[in-house]
């Protein structure tokens, strides 16, 4: 076998170690789903209809707002998933087993590549159920085709794998699981902050920047696009290009991390 | 000590040298703290080693550089014809570690940690599953191979952290402190385990604080101090570097403890017990010959006993340098 399947065979063996903690364990999966799907139920019906008339201006129903959040809190459902990915990679670090791994002629990165593959999987699951909650209480895509259908889950995926090696990179430098869920809290602060819940135009100028210049306000927006036939404009590009620049940068942080000797 | 000149294998002249671990000159320090300070090892194929030493000598450390898991600041040395620095994946191959904590992963099966194992060393799925079956037999650990890992004993840990090494039939194991926190059955169980892998033509490098235990296993035995090879030897070499071997005969009545005394001349006396220390190494031959000579002389002492310096006196002469209260009589062993 050439370097490279041996690579592709260390990784799968990571991967189904991986799924497999997430399968006896499921408890840590089970709450990070429980924020999202709290927050789509209060805004939905304890907020809603202030929220609705904040949206839409006159006319706009609780369908409409269904509609506006959903996006966003899908990807927050992904930024909620990766804060798990960061406690169990900092987890996994203090486990004497990766001492032995890194003894063993396997290939070096495929500790990683199981956790970020476990992780992204993992993130798709937890759209999928988020997402059925979300249809459940009455969220409709509006005329989406299936090329917008495929190019959505698309950007699900890839926004997932770009947070993911971001939060692998935090769970490396991270001394323990309290230090790797503190440091992950970006990834659940920054929908906030984003235009999720209400439109950029309609919070202070002073905060827009803030909303603006970040990886969820794009992605949500290219999403909403997507799904609901608003305007994309330059934020498809600039997802794209967050994801991109995430997904490098975590990949290099976590893999010189990783490399380094051990304490 | 003096240091030896070791014959080291050049890469590439195609002579392997057949020693399964060579280094020369090991060091690495921690920031300003040196914590090996130029260690030269020579360990032949097929033999059990101990690297014995205090807490904090840095024996973990010599592990952790040997096995790859960390780099060394400086020196060179070659695991299974391997040199460390160029071809650590070839070391890789050749080695299996036991690290000093378990290095099971808690969360699985036992028998999914072999699996595991069997997994990263590419075997075949059937032979993956032969192999973890027959190691989980052998390390009496099939009542539990459906259990979580987590939920085993201290005992029942170490055997599967050592099943887990052997998976992929390693040549070179070592051993970072094996029976550390083990009960003495479990110990003993060790023990065993370790012989049999040497009957099995594998070169064992443990290190362990029990000087025991490296009397007990090891062929040779190299006792790390302050971040160098204090000495290097076998067992009984170690024990020919401090004095103290001597019979001693203890008396009840103090009249034939003071005729004994006039009797014997060459003898230290300890008025106070009633005992006298006669030098000797503890062979038979000398003992009979001493024997005879007391029948011979007519003393009959109450008691007997042979004292040999163990591994424990070699130790603290070799490591209390810096300490201060050390115990300087050899150890009691009553024969």
């Amino acid at each position: 076998m050439s370097s490279l399947s041996f690579a592709a065979r260390d990784a799968s063996t990571m991967l189904r170690r991986n799924l497999l903690h997430a399968r006896r364990y499921p408890s840590l999966t089970l709450n990070l789903l429980l924020t999202p799907v709290m927050l789509l139920l209060l805004f939905v019906y304890v907020f809603g209809d202030v929220m609705s008339a904040g949206i839409g201006g006159s006319g706009a129903d609780r369908s409409d707002y269904i509609a506006y959040l959903v996006p966003g809190i899908l990807l927050m459902t992904i930024g909620g998933t990766v804060v798990g990915t960061a406690v169990s990679v900092s987890n996994d670090m203090t486990e004497g087993i990766i001492a032995r791994f890194r003894t063993m002629a396997i290939h070096r990165g495929s500790v990683l590549i199981g956790h970020v593959i476990g992780s992204v999987l993992q993130s798709v699951a937890s759209v999928v159920l988020v997402g059925a909650v979300a249809v459940a209480i009455g969220f409709r895509s509006t005329d989406a085709t299936a090329l917008e259908w495929l190019a959505a889950f698309g950007l699900l995926v890839l926004f997932a794998l770009a947070l993911t090696w971001i939060a692998v990179g935090m769970g490396l430098i991270s001394p323990n699981a309290e230090a790797a869920s503190n440091n992950a809290l970006p990834m659940i602060l920054l929908p906030l902050l984003s235009s999720a819940f209400v439109p950029i135009d309609a919070m202070p100028g002073w905060f827009q920047p803030v909303a603006e210049y970040q990886p969820f306000t794009p992605a949500i927006e290219t999403l909403r696009g997507l799904l609901l036939g608003t305007e994309i404009g330059h934020n498809g590009w600039l997802a794209v290009a967050w994801c991109l620049g995430l997904a490098v940068l975590g990949y290099f942080w976590s893999a010189s991390k990783f490399n380094h000797d051990p304490k | 000590m003096p240091s030896f000149v070791m014959p080291t294998s050049r890469q590439g002249d195609g002579h392997p040298s057949p020693a399964a671990i060579s280094a020369v000159g090991l060091r690495k320090s921690y920031g300003d703290k040196t914590v090996l300070d130029g260690i030269d090892l020579r360990i032949p194929a097929g033999s059990v080693f101990a690297l014995l030493g205090p807490n904090g000598a840095g024996k973990t450390t010599v592990v952790k550089i040997l096995s790859t898991l960390i780099t060394a600041d400086g020196g060179q040395a070659q695991v299974a014809g391997h040199d460390l620095a160029t071809s650590p994946d070839g070391v890789r191959a050749a080695i299996g570690v036991t690290g000093q904590f378990s290095a099971v992963d808690g969360l699985i099966t036992g028998e999914e940690n072999m699996l595991l194992m069997a997994d990263l060393h590419h075997l075949p799925r059937r032979e993956g599953r032969r192999v973890a079956a027959e190691l989980l037999e052998r390390f009496d650990l099939v009542g539990a191979a459906k259990k979580p890992a987590s939920t085993y004993s201290g005992g029942m840990k170490r055997r599967l952290d050592i099943a887990m090494t052997l998976v992929g039939s390693p040549r070179v194991i070592f051993l970072d402190e094996p029976t550390t926190g083990l009960d003495p059955r479990s110990r003993h169980n060790m023990w065993q385990i370790i012989r049999e892998l040497v009957t099995g033509g594998v070169t064992v490098f443990l290190t362990t604080q029990y000087l025991e235990e490296a009397d007990e296993l090891a062929d040779r035995i190299a006792v790390l101090n302050d971040g160098k090879i204090a000495a290097e030897g076998t067992a009984g070499e170690l024990k020919r570097l401090i004095p103290g071997g001597h019979v001693r005969l203890r008396f009840s009545d103090p009249a034939a403890y003071q005729g004994a005394a006039v009797a014997l001349r060459e003898v230290s006396r300890d008025d106070e017990a009633l005992a006298l220390q006669i030098p000797s190494d503890g062979s038979q031959r000398e003992l009979r010959s001493l024997l005879d000579w007391l029948d011979a002389a007519g003393i009959e002492a109450d008691e007997l006993s042979v004292h040999t310096p163990d591994l424990d006196d070699v130790f603290f002469a070799l490591t209390s340098t810096s300490q201060t209260n050390q115990p300087n009589q050899p150890k009691e062993a009553v024969r």
